[in-house]
């Protein structure tokens, strides 16, 4: 098509919306790490002197290790217990038609659809009453409830691809399901699945609303820890929870550009193909 | 084994249900002990109040104008927004959807919000927007106030969260809902005459708006669920006390359970009748195949 060289108005009107936003979004993350840097910072445009105190505080006050390792573990059991439970359903929704697949369905894509709070407050109650919350087990249970769902809705196009033929080839020559899954699908879905384990990964480090509800005082993710920081204002300095926020900004910026390695940015938010143009 | 279960299991391999079905168990059960129950207890709970009858809870939540107003602060917040987002993101990836130089970069820069989310989102917007922010030095520094703007602790804090995390979500989406229009359709039309205005409102707008149509309802979803910012860059006690700060007053604050449970589920019915209208209507435009060809 042809395109001129002068801009229309539209488009004037467009990239400057996008700019806008971007300014916005840089003002944003930029103030918070300007301010962790900063000594002195009252009522000019950058901090008088510069330190790097805060993270050392932010650090012990916080105390970021056993935060940072419950945030690992916490992700690393979401992730190992959901593609677990999920591929094999998500197998069996995408090949089959049976009375009440839709409803099935249905079924696991409610807790995406509903607002954490919702079934959260209603989650909490039930893991406080068999002494499951305010500890590791509560967070990683109550993480599961969106993080299932999800890894099934994105692995069944994967599986979709992949040509039955190959798999009945395989029990011609004898397999049972269990080596059908291990030897053939496993090897062509590992793609699929590291996919869609580094989204469960960014979800639940992000997720606020869930681990907020169930985490006690010693299994606090790091976006709790955070919230609390801030909503406690004025007891610590606020740019000692500034570093802190920092770190975790780092932390989830390391994560989407690992992400970012083996999906395609619009993956994150919704399940797409690739443009078969390109 | 006897000839009765071998028939009944011919019979329902032929419905398609065999062994292989063991397979979608954990998740099921996963999602029934640990979503479905907990909502039915949640009910449960929500029926048997402390005292009163047995929708004492409901009763209670819509007789307290502090408590039922939480509701019109929610949809006030949230509606807007997710309008907001899906409406800007229009415009924006019809004029992106082609291929050119940094369009990876801008979809991953757009990422970035999301993958923040509202927390870091909410400290960045208090530092940036507050009165001592960059953004009223700005302002001030050019003349155009005299007087800082108070964009933090009031309604425009949470807006602003809600759009910085809202938008991106939604561009995103639209664009891979875009890209997925056969662009031979448009060109199509403009063989045959037609200017940019027609070929949008005509062609591309119509095989989108379905698209647009789940768009707003997961932006919405998003925005409806607002509890962190509507509690740090909001006014948590006024103008952005929204129903899932009233559910979790409730239930860590009083700890009236029958209370909490109960907001939950009002607030869970009001989303999903705002989703059950949009698909509604959705279901009255063309759904179909996007891609173009002979057919």
């Amino acid at each position: 098509m042809r395109r001129s060289i002068v801009a229309s108005p539209a488009a004037w009107l467009v990239w400057g919306a996008v700019i806008i936003f971007f300014i916005g979004l840089a003002g944003v993350i930029g103030s918070v790490v300007v301010n962790s840097f900063g000594l002195r910072w009252f009522d000019s445009w950058l901090p008088e002197a510069y330190t790097t105190q805060w993270y050392g505080q932010a650090w012990d006050e916080f105390t970021l290790l056993p935060v940072l390792t419950v945030t690992l573990v916490v992700s690393l059991l979401v992730v190992g217990i959901s593609v677990a439970v999920g591929v094999p359903a998500a197998y069996v929704l995408a090949r089959r038609a049976f009375p009440g697949s839709r409803i099935l369905y249905l079924l696991f894509l409610l807790p995406i659809l509903m607002p954490p709070i919702t079934y959260g407050i209603p989650l909490a109650t039930v893991l406080y009453k068999y002494g499951l919350a305010g500890h590791l087990s509560g967070v990683v249970l109550a993480n599961l409830v969106p993080s299932i769902p999800f890894v099934i809705l994105t692995m069944t196009p994967f599986i979709e691809q992949i040509d039955p033929a190959i798999e009945r080839a395989a029990r011609m020559c004898g397999a049972r399901t269990r080596h059908v899954f291990l030897r053939i699908l496993a090897p062509l879905l590992i793609p699929g699945i590291l996919a869609a384990s580094i989204l469960v990964v960014v979800r639940t480090v992000g997720m606020f609303e869930l681990t907020f509800l169930t985490a006690g005082p010693d299994s606090q993710t790091l976006v709790v820890a955070l919230f609390y920081s801030m909503s406690a204002a004025g007891i610590r300095a606020q740019q000692s929870v500034d570093a802190m926020a920092v770190i975790y900004c780092v932390m989830m910026l390391v994560l989407l550009v690992v992400a970012l390695r083996f999906v395609n940015p619009t993956q994150l938010v919704a399940r797409v193909k690739e443009d078969p143009s390109e | 084994m006897s000839t009765a279960t071998v028939a009944l299991r011919h019979r329902l391999a032929e419905r398609g249900v065999d062994t292989q079905m063991l397979l979608l168990v954990p998740a099921t059960v996963f999602v029934v002990a640990l979503f479905i129950y907990p909502f039915g207890y949640g009910l449960a709970v929500s029926l048997q109040p402390r005292e009163g009858g047995m929708l004492a809870a409901y009763q209670g939540f819509f007789s307290d104008a502090y408590q039922r107003d939480t509701i019109m602060t929610t949809l006030w917040i949230a509606l807007p927004a997710a309008l907001l987002n899906v409406a800007a993101s229009v415009p924006i990836a019809y004029r992106m959807r082609g291929r050119f130089r940094g369009k990876r970069l801008l979809t991953t820069v757009l990422v970035v919000p999301i993958t923040l989310g509202t927390v870091l989102t909410a400290e960045g917007l208090l530092n940036f927007l507050g009165p001592a922010g960059w953004f009223n030095r700005f302002l001030l520094t050019t003349g155009l106030t005299d007087a800082p703007i108070r964009l933090t602790n009031n309604y425009w804090g949470v807006f602003f969260s809600l759009v910085i995390t809202g938008f991106p979500f939604a561009f995103l989406l639209v664009l891979s809902y875009l890209s997925g229009i056969d662009p031979s359709l448009e060109r199509a039309a403009a063989t045959l005459g037609a200017g940019w205005r027609q070929r949008f409102f005509r062609i591309t707008l119509p095989l989108l708006a379905p698209g647009l149509a789940t768009t707003f309802c997961l932006t919405f979803v998003l925005a409806f669920s607002v509890f962190p910012s509507a509690i740090l860059v909001g006014d948590p006690s006024g103008s952005t006390r929204v129903i899932s700060i009233a559910a979790y007053e409730a239930a860590y604050v009083r700890y009236d359970y029958a209370a909490a449970s109960a907001a939950a589920i009002i607030m869970g019915v009001v989303e999903l009748i705002v989703i059950a209208i949009v698909l509604g209507l959705r279901g009255l435009l063309y759904t179909g195949s996007t891609a173009g060809g002979k057919g």
